[in-house]
């Protein structure tokens, strides 16, 4: 083999044109494409529940729009609770954990990326707390909050509502992940910017609040709300200490009235939640690897 | 003349590779001293001894007769009288040009950001940049950038600059802005350690040459001796190959 391009050895030049079959599926011919594709890939999901054998059972179960409504309004008189008002209690024990877990988070990062000897005993513990409840699932974790701490008998912190438990009990699980997505970030940020920072004269403490930590912030973020999206589902664990929320309610409602409908009511409540934040992450990524792509 | 910087037999091993073995070296207030070699001869890491970005493992550096390796040494202290420049610049992406060489005075050495801020300006008014003060580093030209971190450094009124061959990563067109940036800061008898492969800035500038081979100090001498009469067999066949 010589090592020269190929020039001159055929005598006409090579052909640039796609074949037919791909020209099938650019242009205007792809939009037609992607549309054809969409239609009939649904078409066989719809055709499969719709035909199954057990299809009009399962529609009747899961699918009753009329105990839908039912379910999602609930009906006090009959003792159904409300999915809706369910959802509710959802929400508020996601904001209260989110807002508790992105503190806590970065203070057990913090932590764990601290330098100073004095801090030696808490590095031990945050790496052991890390370790921990990032191994123990969460349901266990739920289970030992909401009936071990009542049992201990210590004031206001054995008082409080299997709601409070729940919250407690997520924060302290999701923590340790999103400390470990806090510190992940710290170590995407180049080298030479903690070596900068340091030979300007920045102690540790300045160059992670000044330096790092905002060019941190930018890789974390996606990854932070994926977690976040994982909490607002994981609410529904909290069930298991009687508190009732949406999927709790839609197990009374399903038990009382043998329709499993209100299941589903409870499933489209918190993809109506989770998607616009999915929805929102995507959008963080696609721009920052625009940006990223462009230089800025 | 004052010594401000002196290495005395400093050794410095990572894992089984000693990098540096047995250098010594002084420089006075003033001057300018340039360490050459090829890539790999230990040039940086004794930059980086220098300031205590990396420990070393025998000898010893003292800082106005201020033996470094003592425990009672603060490195911020130390660092802030060093100024250090990067192959890479390594300026901060997320401030602006302006705040960039602000961090130091500001945040490192406390002065109030009113009178830091003047300082600086006229920092940048020297490299002809004060048009781009509220500019992020990435809309920079490299040897803008580079410009920049030489300047972010001597806003911290340090008694002498280290740098880590700082043309380096540049386009061949924008290495002499810097080049003369650096020519003109030794004209105004900045003191300076300079790791290079320009040997012809080497030769305008430096009081001292020195010349590193696989960590070891071969050859050191005013740049008429090293570059017209090296002594040493491996200086010759580097300069040769610099050529």
């Amino acid at each position: 083999m010589s090592l020269t391009t190929d020039e001159g050895s055929s005598p006409t030049p090579p052909l640039l044109f796609a074949s037919r079959r791909r020209r099938l599926l650019v242009g205007r011919r792809g939009v037609i494409a992607s549309a054809l594709s969409s239609v009939v890939i649904l078409g066989v999901i719809v055709a499969v529940f719709w035909l199954a054998p057990g299809g009009a059972t399962v529609r009747y179960f899961f699918f009753n729009p009329h105990l839908m409504w039912q379910a999602f309004v609930g009906n006090p008189r009959r003792g159904l609770s409300s999915v809706g008002w369910g959802l509710v209690t959802n929400l508020w024990m996601f904001v209260v954990s989110e807002v508790l877990v992105l503190i806590f988070g970065l203070v057990i990062a913090w932590v764990r990326l601290s330098q100073s000897p004095v801090l030696f005993p808490f590095r031990v513990l945050a790496t052991m707390y890390t370790d921990v409840f990032r191994g123990v699932p969460i349901l266990l974790v739920i289970f030992m909050v909401g009936f071990g701490l009542p049992e201990l008998n210590i004031g206001f912190l054995s008082t409080q509502s299997p709601a409070v438990y729940g919250c407690a009990a997520l924060t302290i699980t999701y923590s340790a992940y999103v400390a470990e997505v806090y510190r992940a970030g710290v170590f995407s940020v180049a080298h030479g910017q903690l070596l900068a920072a340091r030979s300007l004269g920045l102690t540790h403490t300045a160059t992670m609040r000044r330096v790092i930590l905002p060019q941190a912030v930018r890789t974390v973020i996606p990854p932070l709300l994926n977690d976040l999206i994982s909490l607002q589902k994981d609410t529904a664990l909290v069930s298991v200490l009687g508190v009732i929320e949406a999927t709790r309610a839609a197990q009374i409602y399903g038990s009382t009235v043998f329709n499993f409908s209100g299941y589903t009511v409870a499933a489209i409540l918190f993809l109506l939640l989770t998607i616009p934040m999915t929805r929102f992450t995507d959008h963080l990524v696609a721009r920052d690897r625009t940006r990223r792509l462009a230089g800025v | 003349m004052e010594v401000v910087l002196e290495l005395t037999d400093v050794v410095k091993r990572f894992g089984e590779n000693e990098v540096l073995s047995g250098v010594s070296l002084s420089l006075h207030r003033h001057e300018v001293v340039c360490l050459i070699g090829a890539s790999g001869s230990g040039k940086s890491t004794l930059l980086r001894c220098a300031n205590l970005l990396e420990t070393i493992d025998a000898g010893s550096i003292s800082l106005f007769g201020q033996c470094l390796e003592d425990e009672r040494i603060d490195p911020d202290l130390v660092r802030r009288h060093i100024g250090m420049v990067f192959q890479s610049f390594n300026l901060f992406p997320h401030l602006s040009v302006l705040d960039n060489i602000l961090i130091g005075p500001v945040h490192a050495l406390k002065r109030r950001k009113s009178e830091a801020r003047d300082d600086a300006l006229a920092l940048l008014d020297r490299i002809g940049l004060t048009d781009r003060a509220h500019d992020y580093p990435d809309r920079l030209s490299g040897g803008q950038q580079q410009r920049v971190a030489i300047v972010r450094s001597l806003a911290m009124r340090p008694a002498l600059l280290l740098l880590d061959e700082v043309t380096s990563a540049l386009d061949p067109t924008l290495v002499g802005e810097v080049l003369d940036l650096l020519t003109d800061l030794a004209h105004q008898g900045t003191t300076m350690l300079i790791a290079t492969h320009e040997m012809n800035f080497a030769r305008d500038v430096a009081k001292q040459v020195v010349y590193l081979d696989a960590g070891v100090l071969v050859e050191q001498g005013t740049p008429e001796e090293i570059f017209t009469n090296p002594q040493h067999e491996s200086t010759r066949s580097f300069l040769e190959r610099v050529r």
